[in-house]
């Protein structure tokens, strides 16, 4: 499989501030790649430099072939953007909206009309087609602000984090709609926060951190790098303290990673069952309720954990 | 070209689906003109009239000289017939009641011995030794009012003039031993008399360029291109607010990864705020004709005048946001700018303002764009408005260049 994308020391630096550090990866024809990394780690500025909108402070990109610096025209009729914001006219309806998007990419006529269409058939919103978009619900303006980057079919979609804020429906829906167009042969960059989506999603698996790619592979290659390790995810109370009971749950025997998120903390054992009872204990102990508990098989979130030693939503 | 203007008419399209937008840009100057039309009895008049008509203004001339009778005279000449209705009585009191009655907008009271005292010798060079007409306003009719005082500080001015050239003639035929000191007085009276006795010695001249006789004054066009043209700043302003909520929402980068030309985009977004600019000033006109039947005039004149100023004011809209950071900040701004630029420029009327504010209002559009109005309005046509279209494109060009290096300069789009 030939690379759609090739990516080499990518760099952005804003003064003395590097928000990405040279990153290197390449994405082939047909894939789903996934850049996953926290708030911060980089991956709006890399895929705001692969989609020509800033310019590479050094490094590179070509998109089948065409070099993002020096051939940004070509590069943009290749590729489809759909950004973390939603880029939409809320006094538009959802039709003008892709009407107007779609001439910007030089469609027009019937061949835009029969294009609008098809892409609101897709993105499941012909009947409410002619609604202004400023009456649709987050979801709803989710999938016209993906609509848009569809419009001009092209070869590989970057899609920037586009299930924040969003509803479990929607967010189902949208996942559904980048399988569908991976089917059917788009390639897509696909950057989140969330790990189960990358996992779901991804063939392949960028983790990026500070700026820079601290690891790259498929999700068992990846998983791979934890060892036999499993997770236990506490699940506590809304006034427990997450922080203090991770630093405690460090020094329980066994425990390999403890990290607190979001009322939770997840730690990292090599035997979840085996170290249960000495972590209950020790959140007894601490005087925090667990109001419930998960064991889950290695995953993303284990990786980032292991690799940075903080959760993946810090 | 063809991307330059979808964008500009998706602009021109959100503009008028903007009902806040819609208030300001087209109802306000709409209800303000309405408004100042009604305070200047422009719509008092019946069917058939346009502008101030028939104000009553109440004469009392107790002068048995031939200079109270002149004025007397001027007030009902038939210069002003239609303009002004004198109502003759015969008391001062009687003339101020009919102000305070509102029967008259005006009471014009020429006191005994006016001709006299501006002829005698002896109050050459005192002033206060001159009777002074008393002019009595009703305040319920400003603008009445003002043209009744306006046609009686013509008629003053006339009679200064020749008071002083009189002086000057005596003055220098003593000095030339022409005349004899003690012939003096028989000279001034034998003057004055013949200043007074000839025909049209005291006249209201109205004039035009074209020499045609000019239409009827119209409150109306002063009034809705000063409205049009103090809101219009807010139109502009708008523009440039919604450029920078276009950046920071993200349509603007949106665009800008599109495979369309940086250039094209900016051009686009500029000829948004020019057409929705152009646009509310050809409503404006057009509504105004029709509601108010106010006419604007030679419409070859309007063709070249509204995007001359439509185009100098979006230079003004594309400098000031060039300023700021946040359309908040714009917002704000904009309304400073509107309502000083509207007194400068003489959207509220022609304040006697002090030389350097003057001076200062040519650089605003609505100065030029005002004055433009007027002159077609007035029966002007095309080539009497170039020098305005002329001045409009220089503030466009001079605006448009310092706001393209302070956009540069600041760095509006992050790269």
């Amino acid at each position: 499989m030939d690379a759609i994308l090739e990516v080499t020391d990518l760099a952005k630096r804003y003064g003395d501030f590097a928000a990405v550090k040279g990153v290197s990866f390449d994405i082939k024809r047909g894939e789903i790649f996934s850049l996953l990394g926290p708030n911060g780690a980089g991956k709006t500025t890399t895929i705001s430099m692969l989609s020509t909108l800033f310019s590479p402070s050094s490094g590179d990109a070509t998109i089948s072939g065409h070099s993002v610096t020096r051939e940004a025209m070509t590069v943009r009729r290749a590729i489809g953007v759909v950004p973390q914001e939603l880029a939409l006219y809320d006094e538009l309806t959802a039709r003008e909206n892709l009407n107007f998007w779609g001439q910007m990419y030089g469609l027009g006529g019937d061949a835009l009309k029969r294009r609008v269409d098809d892409v609101l058939a897709q993105i499941g919103l012909t009947d409410k087609a002619n609604d202004r978009v400023k009456t649709y619900s987050g979801g709803m303006k989710r999938r016209v602000n993906i609509g848009v980057g569809l419009l001009h079919k092209p070869q590989l979609l970057f899609m920037d984090e586009p299930t924040v804020g969003i509803d479990p429906q929607s967010r189902r829906a949208i996942l559904d709609t980048v399988l569908d167009l991976n089917k059917h042969g788009t390639s897509v960059l696909y950057t989140t926060h969330y790990m189960e989506e990358a996992q779901e999603l991804s063939h392949r698996v960028g983790i990026m951190d500070g700026g820079q790619m601290i690891a790259l592979g498929t999700v068992k290659e990846l998983t791979r790098r934890v060892g036999e390790r499993e997770t236990l995810r506490l699940h506590l109370a809304d006034d427990a303290d997450a922080t203090t009971l991770a630093i405690a749950m460090r020094a329980v025997p066994g425990v390999i990673e403890a990290s607190a998120t979001d009322h939770q903390v997840v730690v990292i054992v090599p035997d979840a069952e085996a170290a249960l009872a000495a972590i209950v204990t020790k959140a007894n102990d601490a005087g925090v309720r667990i109001r419930s508990l998960d064991i889950e098989e290695p995953n993303l979130e284990a990786v980032f954990l292991h690799l940075t030693g903080r959760a993946l939503r810090d | 070209m063809n991307k330059l203007l979808t964008i500009a008419l998706k602009d021109l399209t959100l503009a008028f689906r903007d009902r806040a937008a819609l208030i300001l840009m087209l109802a306000a100057p709409m209800t303000l003109t309405l408004g100042l039309g009604l305070v200047t009895g422009r719509f008092s008049g019946g069917d058939n009239t346009r502008g101030l008509r028939d104000i009553p203004v109440a004469v009392v001339n107790q002068d048995d000289g031939p200079l109270g009778r002149a004025l007397a005279d001027a007030l009902a000449s038939s210069d002003l017939n239609g303009l002004i209705e004198p109502i003759t009585v015969a008391t001062a009191d009687d003339a101020r009641q009919r102000v305070a009655d509102d029967e008259a907008a005006a009471a014009v009271i020429i006191p005994a011995g006016f001709t006299a005292s501006v002829t005698d010798l002896r109050g050459l060079g005192d002033p206060g030794g001159l009777a002074h007409i008393e002019l009595h306003a009703n305040p319920a009719r400003p603008v009445s009012a003002g043209v009744a005082q306006s046609v009686v500080e013509r008629f003053l001015g006339e009679v200064e003039a020749n008071r002083l050239s009189a002086q000057v003639a005596v003055e220098q035929m003593v000095a030339s031993g022409r005349l004899q000191p003690a012939d003096v007085p028989a000279t001034v009276q034998a003057l004055a008399q013949r200043q007074s006795d000839e025909p049209n010695a005291i006249t209201i001249e109205h004039t035009t360029e074209s020499g045609a006789p000019p239409p009827a004054f119209d409150p109306l066009a002063f009034l809705a291109p000063g409205m049009a043209l103090l809101f219009l700043m807010y139109t502009v302003t708008r523009g440039g607010a919604q450029l920078l909520a276009e950046r920071d929402g993200g349509t603007l980068a949106r665009l800008f990864i599109s495979p369309t030309a940086m250039p094209m985009v900016l051009g686009g977004k500029v000829a948004g705020i020019f057409l929705t600019a152009v646009a509310q000033v050809a409503i404006l006109i057009g509504s105004s004709t029709v509601l108010f039947d106010l006419r604007w005039g030679d419409p070859l004149g309007l063709v070249l005048l509204v995007p001359a100023v439509a185009l100098a004011a979006t230079g003004w809209g594309m400098l000031l946001t060039s300023f700021v950071k946040t359309p908040q900040q714009i917002g704000g701004l904009g309304s400073a700018v509107m309502l000083v630029f509207g007194v400068l420029g003489g959207s509220f009327g022609n304040f006697q303002l002090p030389g350097a504010l003057q001076a200062l209002g040519r650089i605003t559009p609505n100065a030029w764009g005002i004055q433009g109005f007027a002159a077609l309005g007035d029966g002007g046509a095309l080539a009497d408005v170039l020098p305005n279209v002329l001045a409009l494109l220089a503030i466009a060009a001079v605006t448009f260049a310092i706001a393209v290096v302070l956009f540069r300069r600041n760095g509006f789009v992050k790269k």
